[in-house]
């Protein structure tokens, strides 16, 4: 019995022994991509497939992968913890990423400051985040888009839509970003009828489907007929308003197929424009391009096909809109503007234009929102 | 006699033996699995070794991983000495986090030696006030402290962003809304020559101190006595409402430590960052550990490296975040079902004289 014990050990040793080895080899194989290759690390905070804020990012990566001398590694669901900074870490270490692109906007600070400053080689490309001359290191930088040009053009379709004048829009966090577009996109909606009026519900976070789903509901029961949204995936805000057979506009990625009936259109990213312009930049050795920005007609948004239930005449004011975007003459924010509670936020007579930074600290509601900040 | 000494060694023997041949049985369950979907599980296997623990990076990344958990994981052993499942470790560090970042910004200019202080002691106060909590509800209300203190979790978060969002908002955070920054001087920082920063020293230690607690004073005996018949303790003259509130405290204290700490070495701020699920990930780990506080150490290393791992599977197969979450599934269901053998296998059985 003794003996038998004994070899039993034994035998389990060589067996680990030989397994051991056997791992080894295999991971002194060691990197896995060819270093002449540009490798390139995308990190997500959510799932890549989520209809929203990763999709549209992972669209991007997807047409990156498409060019040639150049590598793609993507993560996903990485919390805004140190789990990111090992994230990126691993990227740079264990793939011999030297560009990376964490799209989370929590990302930023500490994170990729910290991990910017340790690997002063790499190029980091956070999606948002208010990237300072002097203040920041140099080989980080900032990408966003005018995404409220989209959401004007959402709200002119939206109200010539309606037919109860009552829009819903349903928003994670009263911060400046959110705010703009909930203002933009009531304001389009106004330019058509200034009878209309948004009311709006805010969730408390980026992606609480439940609650997004109860706040549909509750609009819809109010009298809403369109909905539209700012949260992380608008994919159950879109399926509860095609399932309540109200029209719905999209955000951040194409969600039409969920609502071939109400979907009507969308504000769109359009990543794949910065995503091209960094990689290019750092296979060709040239500087990073610290604050990138643009809208429609930079590439950096796009609208999203009309759906069957928009009429001619939305159409029409919609388009006839979008030239003037293209051409660049168009001005979303100008006076005189009113907030909801009757004070005068921009004085008549001037006009902020896109690139704007007190537009990136929006803090008030436009009229005609129901709600508060 | 003699089989009577080696009793002791049989049983850590067979402490050892049982889990380790369940992971190993996971791995391989696993590996049939990704065999199953046309991986090689040679390739999964040694990816998941060269992403968690083959390089000094890869053993940095595994341990910054796994040092909240250790914290979190004792906010749910403790109590359970005492006979408490308490699952709300999530809501102690978020109010932790939130009540060191006040502290830190309201003593920033003091030293930063007391300031750093000042702010793990209100995070472990603040964590240990919200367990205990729970534990009073149980003990002299007859609320399930289970659900209470899952519901007070929510309870906690829905502070938490009032007041980030609200009255202690810092202006300056625009999209980031954050409470004031405690400023570089009071951050805790890394140990040195490493990227982990000290939670994880602090876990080490608050492990090892609980264990000799639970196991080598007539505290913990006490403890223990409460956990196994509460009716017997009281009518053995124990303070069993004190027994079970400081168990309670304890947990708490070492959760809110977690949330001070993702503050002062990481954050610098309380935000919604702060609330990552680190209070629910302790759970699983506090259970595989068999609510041992020194077993939480390697579990929670393991859940740290297979976390590490699955960012190496998704980089390197394209497969999705939620393969490792396979894994650990397969590992957890069969180290808890593995239980069941405890005292079966014949070769750790008391030898007849």
């Amino acid at each position: 019995m003794k003996d038998l014990v004994g070899q039993l050990d034994r035998r389990g040793l060589l067996l680990g022994l030989a397994g051991a080895g056997a791992l080894g080899a295999l991971a002194a194989v060691g990197r896995a991509f060819a270093a002449d290759k540009l490798v390139v690390g995308v990190i997500y905070v959510g799932p890549r497939d989520d209809y929203g804020y990763n999709q549209a990012q992972a669209q991007a990566a997807a047409a990156l992968k498409k060019m040639p001398g150049l590598t793609v590694v993507e993560q996903e669901k990485v919390p805004e913890t140190t789990d990111v900074q090992k994230t990126m870490g691993s990227m740079i270490e264990q793939d011999g990423a030297t560009l990376l692109f964490p799209t989370s906007f929590g990302y930023f600070d500490p994170h990729i400051l910290r991990m910017a400053e340790k690997y002063p080689k790499v190029r980091f490309a956070h999606c948002g985040g208010l990237w300072t001359e002097g203040k920041h290191p140099k080989n980080a930088g900032s990408y966003f888009g005018y995404i409220d040009e989209c959401q004007y053009l959402n709200g002119v379709v939206a109200g010539h839509t309606t037919k109860t004048k009552k829009l819903g829009f349903i928003a994670a966090k009263p911060i400046p970003q959110v705010l703009r577009n909930i203002n933009a996109f009531t304001m389009g909606a106004r330019s058509i009828d200034p009878k209309i009026t948004t009311q709006l519900i805010v969730t408390g976070d980026w992606a609480l489907p439940v609650k997004e789903a109860e706040a549909a509901n509750s609009l819809i029961d109010q009298g809403v007929d369109v909905v539209t949204c700012h949260v992380d995936s608008p994919k159950v805000v879109v399926e509860t308003a095609e399932r309540r057979s109200i029209f719905v506009c999209g955000y951040h990625a194409d969600q039409s197929t969920l609502a071939p009936k109400g979907y009507l259109t969308g504000a769109e990213w359009s990543w794949t424009t910065p995503y091209t312009t960094h990689v290019k930049d750092a296979m060709a050795g040239k500087p990073m391009n610290n604050f990138m920005r643009g809208g429609l007609k930079d590439g950096f948004v796009k609208a999203g096909a009309y759906g069957r239930a928009v009429g001619d005449p939305a159409r029409k004011s919609a388009d006839a809109i979008k030239v003037h975007v293209m051409k660049g003459d168009f001005v979303i924010f100008k006076g005189p503007l009113k907030d909801n509670t009757g004070n005068t936020v921009i004085a008549a007579g001037t006009a902020h234009k896109q690139t704007d930074v007190v537009l990136e600290q929006m803090s008030y509601l436009v009229e005609g929102v129901i709600g508060k900040v | 006699m003699a089989s009577d000494r080696s009793g002791p060694w049989r049983h850590a023997a067979e402490a050892l033996v049982i889990p380790i041949a369940a992971l190993a049985a996971a791995m391989v369950v696993f590996g049939l699995f990704m065999a199953a979907l046309g991986q090689n599980p040679l390739e999964i296997y040694a990816l998941i070794y060269q992403g968690a623990f083959a390089s000094a990076f890869s053993w940095q990344n595994t341990l910054s991983r796994a040092a909240p958990l250790v914290l979190t994981a004792l906010c749910v052993a403790l109590p359970a000495q005492a006979g408490l499942m308490v699952i709300g470790g999530e809501g102690a560090v978020v109010l932790g986090g939130l009540v060191a970042a006040i502290v830190g910004h309201l003593l920033s200019g003091a030293a930063p030696t007391g300031v750093k202080a000042a702010m793990v002691l209100a995070g472990m106060a603040v964590g240990g006030i919200w367990i205990a909590l729970a534990g009073a509800l149980r003990q002299y209300r007859g609320v399930n402290e289970t659900i209470s203190s899952l519901l007070l979790t929510y309870v906690a978060v829905a502070l938490f962003n009032h007041f980030v969002e609200g009255p202690l908002r810092d202006p300056t955070s625009l999209n980031k809304p954050s409470t004031a920054p405690i400023g570089d001087a009071n951050m805790i920082g890394s140990l040195p020559g490493l990227d982990i920063h000290w939670g994880l020293v602090f876990g080490l230690v608050f492990c090892v101190a609980m264990h000799v607690l639970v196991r080598y004073t007539t505290y913990g005996f006490a403890l223990r006595i409460v956990g196994g018949n509460p009716r017997a303790a009281r009518l053995a003259g124990l303070p069993v409402a004190r027994l079970v509130l400081t168990a309670c405290a304890l947990g708490g204290a070492a959760a809110g430590l977690a949330g001070a700490v993702e503050v002062a070495a990481v954050h610098g701020s309380a935000n919604a960052s702060l609330i990552a699920g680190y209070g629910y990930a302790g759970i699983v780990v506090a259970f595989i550990a068999r609510q041992n506080p020194l077993a939480i150490v390697p579990v929670a290393v393991l859940v740290g490296g297979l976390s590490a791992s699955g960012g190496m599977l998704q980089r390197r197969l394209d497969l999705p975040d939620a393969t490792v979450l396979v894994l650990q599934g397969i590992a957890f269901m069969l180290i808890l079902g593995s239980e069941a053998l405890y005292g079966r296998l014949k070769p750790f059985r008391a030898r007849a004289a």
